[in-house]
């Protein structure tokens, strides 16, 4: 009974407000419920065709295509959120100008609009014939209809996740730290890549997951700017919508549980790396 | 368990908490569910005590494909009507939903209460049949003119002025003009398109229309098969985007300005003149294109379970009558009642008109060979197996 105890104990640190039981399992039935029963499902789904059919199903060089594209694409489109994210937040943090709140609310849009809605005006902007596009095509860069237009649509969509993740680890890194770091003899360059960068990294980190994934499963912006060229500018979820429309619903399955195991370990090894990152941050090597 | 005197109070409240929280979950999401759930009805078609509001009210569910939406409101309108009028005023709620035809055919495998399906064609119905057995097979021999009570086929819209110099399906091939059609994978309309250039194609080579008629019977068959394929290769090489939809083609070639003709259905079409404006598009109407037959079919098994057979049977029918047919000419179908085409004559010039069952052993030959998994589209694409 002591045993068991302890064992238990070890759960959860002891805490002086009761709920532990009640919130866990609220918790655990509605991961189930709205998480894990689904996935489970579509795996299930896909188990009907065997190890075998299922290779055969994601292995042909059209969904090949397909997964390099999608995961080209997502991490390009997140790196590059990742990059300008952080220089927003900066702004929008650091300084305070005229419009400043007016900016800090437009960030949120792309996670409002409906996402069809964002790839028509996308698509309208950049088409040779659109405003931007018009003067895009005399230097030889045609955006609409390539991969290019492709990453657009996914920066657009994975920018608020970088800004709004980084936005309170920058609020709450006091400015002593810089100070101190300056009245120690560190220059500007040095301050920032050894003290303020190495503090924003896990909340970077995160908001670069969040893009990436999500960039990962769009379908609605996407599908009206990549022109959907078979073998060139197919995404996966695209892919997955044109099995269905064949009553594939095997195949279609087996690729979207594909793209999901790819995503799961790609995540995985963003967390564990970003967990890595805070230990290292907390010892302070 | 033991109830031991040491286990702190908060521990024991574990395991109800546990309970708790299954509970609470429960309880929230239900009635979200609830909501959310199609309307099945809960009581029989017969109820067993008069309910306290007319208990006279039927509903009927209409699952169509993307361009009939305006067709149908108006039709239903007319319905509800009559069938108050005819049945001692008792009411008729019609709903009706659209999308994609494939999307739509999905949704009602999937378990929507449709009581009617009105699709693009017939192939989608078909895979209604096969994946849930909703509808017995022999549905399209149930009403005239393959189910079909109104037909459309395939045209070009053109810029103002058709500056490409578009007349017949040849021109599409041609190196300087850029296609605009859906993805036929993924849209209804796109695979009249491909198949409507296939058979022009075909009859080309075969030396004319009339050689549609039993192409395989022809001398030269496999050549001109080749040559179609070729043809075919040939006009997708001009497409410059794949939308998934009709209305994102459309889209593309009307807001954003790509392309020099988009191929579309006859009353998509029309609409895009009669609402943008004859100054800026027109339509091409090539000497041979395909009849395009929309199937339309009641779903048995739900009928039959909600009781709506009767009525269902009658909306279905309306559609063939002359009342219905002008309805179907006013949105830019084809009617199929040959008086109310007569009157319609301007509207729907004379063109050879070639069908899927004659040019190619119908949809259910066509729909595999030529959109299957590694079909001659895919292979087109280079995306075969």
């Amino acid at each position: 009974m002591a045993r068991q105890r302890t064992a238990r104990a070890s759960w959860k640190s002891f805490s002086i407000l009761p709920g532990f039981g009640l919130t866990l399992g609220c918790t655990l039935v509605y991961t189930s419920v709205l998480v894990l029963i689904p996935l489970a499902a579509l795996f299930l789904r896909s188990s009907s065709l065997g190890w075998e059919g299922l290779w055969r199903e994601v292995s042909t060089p059209r969904a090949l295509a397909a997964y390099e594209l999608s995961l080209g694409a997502s991490l390009v489109a997140a790196l590059v959120n990742a990059l300008f994210g952080f220089v927003v937040a900066w702004v929008l943090v650091r300084y305070r100008f005229p419009g400043r709140r007016l900016l800090d609310a437009l960030i949120d849009l792309p996670f409002a609009l409906p996402t069809a809605v964002s790839g028509i005006a996308l698509t309208t902007l950049l088409a040779p014939q659109g405003w931007i596009g018009r003067w895009l095509v005399p230097l030889g860069i045609q955006v609409s209809f390539t991969r290019l237009g492709i990453v657009i649509a996914l920066v657009f969509i994975g920018l608020p996740f970088v800004v709004r993740t980084l936005q309170p680890a920058l609020e709450e890194l006091p400015q002593a730290l810089e100070e101190a770091a300056a009245t120690l003899g560190a220059g500007r360059w040095h301050t920032f890549r050894r003290v303020i960068f190495p503090a924003l990294l896990p909340a970077l980190l995160t908001g670069f997951a969040m893009s990436f994934a999500r960039a990962i499963g769009e379908y609605g912006s996407v599908v009206f700017i990549a022109g959907n060229m078979p073998m060139k500018t197919e995404i996966v979820p695209l892919l997955t919508i044109i099995q269905l429309e064949g009553y594939d619903y095997a195949g279609a399955t087996a690729l979207g549980a594909t793209m999901l195991v790819l995503s799961f370990v790609l995540l995985l090894a963003i967390n564990l790396l970003q967990l890595w990152g805070r230990r290292r941050a907390a010892t302070g090597h | 368990m033991s109830a031991s005197p040491d286990l702190h109070p908060l521990r024991r409240a574990t395991t109800a908490g546990w309970l708790a929280g299954l509970l609470l979950v429960g309880l929230a999401a239900l009635p979200a569910a609830a909501s959310f759930a199609p309307a099945v009805p809960a009581v029989p078609a017969v109820p067993a005590e008069p309910a306290a509001e007319p208990a006279d009210t039927i509903e009927l569910l209409n699952v169509s494909y993307d361009p009939t939406r305006e067709l149908y409101e108006e039709f239903n309108q007319h319905f509800a009507a009559l069938w108050k009028a005819r049945h001692a005023g008792q009411e008729l709620k019609i709903r009706q939903s659209h999308g994609g035809s494939g999307k739509q055919a999905r949704a009602v495998i999937d378990g929507l209460q449709a009581d009617v399906v009105t699709l693009a064609l017939a192939s989608d119905i078909d895979a209604i049949v096969e994946h849930s057995g909703l509808i017995p097979a022999d549905w399209q021999a149930r009403l005239p003119h393959n189910s079909s009570p109104y037909t459309s086929t395939i045209v070009f819209l053109v810029r103002k002025g058709n500056p490409k110099q578009i007349r017949d399906w040849a021109d599409l091939a041609r190196e300087s003009v850029q296609v605009i059609t859906p993805n036929p994978k993924t849209s209804g309309g796109a695979r009249w398109n491909y198949l409507a250039a296939w058979g022009w194609a075909l009859a080309h080579e075969l030396g004319g229309p009339e050689a549609l008629h039993d192409p395989q019977a022809r001398p030269g068959f496999a050549e001109a098969q080749a040559k179609a394929r070729e043809f075919v290769a040939a006009v997708f090489r001009n497409v410059p985007v794949l939308d998934t939809g009709a209305r994102g083609s459309t889209n593309t070639f009307v807001q954003n300005g790509i392309g020099d003709v988009l191929l579309a259905w006859e009353n998509e079409a029309l609409l895009a003149v009669e609402e943008l404006g004859p100054d800026a598009f027109e339509i091409v109407r090539p000497p041979l294109s395909i009849l395009a037959e929309p199937p339309v079919a009641v779903v048995d098994k739900v009928v039959d379970k909600k009781g709506t057979r009767q009525v269902a049977e009658a909306y279905l029918q309306e559609l063939y009558s002359e009342a219905g047919q002008e309805l179907a000419a006013k949105h830019g179908y084809r009617p199929t009642s040959p008086e109310v085409a007569k009157r319609h004559a301007a509207k729907f010039p004379d063109i050879v008109l070639f069908t899927v069952d004659e040019a190619f052993g119908g949809w259910a030959k066509a729909q595999p060979e030529h959109f299957g998994d590694d079909g001659v589209f895919d292979q087109i694409y280079g995306a075969g197996k």
